[in-house]
């Protein structure tokens, strides 16, 4: 028996969202547990347990993780009998962690959040400016010591050979910025809103080769919260539970590394999505609405393809046009503009969205008779995905 | 190799990569395996191929091909003048031995996937020999 089915989630909660912050991330982030917490029904004695990407310092205000369990701990006085942080399913690692710990009978009510504050402490602008470059650690050690700090860089390196061997193209690639954009018109928390055209997208300045700036996502500042529950407790609460049918992580590369993977250009989302569909009768023609990390376009691509949503190869085909991952087709894909308008959540917008589908809460959004959904996150050495169905 | 080499993110160094990092510019060195003749980067204490304890640094040909590249425009380091080229290469002695790298002495525009290249080294602050790779 797949223990995740015996778990669901039952609160969601998301701040505002901000490009230009005049609100400490810390704050946000507060206000998304709060949201969640009461959308559960539930009042924050009721949480026994914590599980956050990454742990974070003990200290508020790192940019990249800007709300650690020991601070929303305190700050909610939350009376914990679990709280983790282990890596394995990359920004999905609390969910799967969550889930572990509900049905190892830990606890009953874990609030998760995924708290992002780049903006008011920008990732890059600092160390690399300095008169002395801080000194490479861990797996970055066989990257950043050629300029490459950015995952832009290291996707574009994975996106060339793909490209290169399966012909696919820039002008391809286009329809994933463009429908998503379409979509963020009806998300009025996105941050960019108004349309984008193919012109403009191949018009606009590179990045990092073969992503320009509509291939990248935008950085801002917000959290996003969930509360996950044990199943048979939920058929009392607020709102209409979202089950989890499957979910897939761990590491057949080796764990954080971009470089060596014998099967490269894959991914580690190629195992998070072969280690989800292995615990579900349910197949990809199954799936409603797909929520698929947008970081770069190309890794949504990388997904479509990981998940069997088409062939390995067959990304590009796929996605031209925009016809079939348009809110009328036949999947549906980042209906709340993604990362690529919404802003960089760091896929628990997406994982937000999907909830929201899967209620029929998702306003003029809505994916009529939305069932069934799919999360995917990540990519390179770190890879999670999660299967949801409305009952 | 220049003079005065623009500055990188240097690697913290450790027992476990030394042999890499310091190779005093001499040669590509690589774990190799005296059992099974086996190549594993980065670091392994015990051969994933044939279980042998037995792995110690090989200097290698350092002839490789180009697997993936980008070109960079996004000035994340100031005094780094962009666009630059980061690829991917995989070693000519086994080919899932890859590495990141800079591609150098090469036109941005004239870098592709299946281009020979050979290693190049850069001398950097403590002692650390950065391997570049530069057109066969």
């Amino acid at each position: 028996m797949y223990r995740e089915k015996e778990t669901c989630i039952t609160g969601i909660g998301q701040s505002a969202i901000y490009r230009k912050p005049t609100v400490y991330p810390f704050t946000l982030a507060l206000d998304a547990c709060e949201a969640a917490i009461a959308d559960a029904g539930l009042t924050p004695a009721d949480i026994d347990g914590v599980a956050c990407h990454p742990l974070g310092s003990s200290m508020v205000g790192e940019g990249n993780a800007s709300a650690s369990p020991t601070d929303i701990q305190k700050s909610l006085d939350l009376k914990l009998t679990y709280y983790g942080s282990g890596e394995n399913a990359a920004q999905f690692s609390p969910v799967l962690n969550a889930i572990a710990a509900i049905t190892a009978g830990y606890c009953k009510h874990v609030l998760v959040w995924r708290a992002m504050g780049e903006r008011w402490i920008p990732m890059y602008s600092h160390g690399f400016k300095a008169a002395v470059l801080p000194r490479s650690v861990s797996w970055k050690v066989w990257l950043e010591p050629f300029w490459a700090p950015s995952a832009s860089n290291w996707v574009g390196i994975h996106a060339s050979a793909h490209m290169h061997k399966y012909g696919i193209t820039r002008e391809q690639m286009s329809a994933i910025p463009i429908v998503q954009r379409r979509n963020a018109a009806r998300n009025p928390k996105a941050i960019y809103r108004e349309p984008l055209t193919l012109d403009q997208y191949m018009d606009a300045r590179m990045v990092s080769t073969p992503f320009c700036l509509y291939d990248c996502d935008v950085p801002c500042d917000g959290t996003t919260a969930v509360v996950i529950s044990r199943a048979d407790l939920a058929k009392d609460m607020r709102q209409k539970p979202v089950f989890f049918e499957a979910v897939g992580g761990g590491a057949q590369g080796n764990i954080g590394d971009w470089v060596s993977r014998p099967d490269f250009p894959d991914m580690m989302m190629h195992d998070a999505a072969k280690m989800m569909w292995s615990r579900t009768d349910l197949k990809p023609k199954d799936v409603d609405t797909a929520h698929l990390y947008d970081g770069f376009t190309y890794l949504t691509m990388f997904w479509l393809e990981a998940l069997g949503f088409c062939k390995e190869g067959e990304s590009g085909a796929f996605i031209e046009g925009g016809h079939r991952i348009s809110p009328d087709g036949e999947l549906p894909l980042n209906t709340n503009g993604g990362q690529l308008s919404e802003g960089r959540m760091h896929a628990f917008g997406h994982l937000h969205e999907a909830v929201l589908q899967l209620r029929g809460q998702a306003g003029d959004r809505q994916i009529k008779d939305a069932k069934v959904s799919v999360s995917g996150v990540g990519g390179g050495g770190l890879g999670g995905a999660v299967l949801l169905r409305a009952d | 190799m220049s003079e005065a080499p623009l500055m990188r993110p240097l690697p913290v160094i450790t027992d476990m990569n030394s042999y890499f990092w310091r190779s005093g510019g001499e040669g590509l060195r690589i774990l190799r395996c005296g059992g099974c003749d086996r190549y594993s980067h980065p670091y392994v204490g015990r051969c994933p191929s044939c279980g042998s304890r037995d792995v110690k640094p090989q200097t290698v040909s350092g002839r490789a091909t180009v697997v993936g590249f980008t070109v960079n425009h996004q000035p994340w380091f100031p005094h780094v003048p962009v666009p630059y080229v980061i690829a991917y290469v995989e070693l000519e002695e086994q080919s899932d031995i890859r590495l990141a790298t800079n591609i150098v002495n090469c036109p941005v525009e004239d870098v592709a996937i299946g281009m020979k290249v050979k290693v190049v080294f850069e001398k950097q602050d403590d002692d650390i020999y950065i391997p570049l790779f530069e057109p066969a």
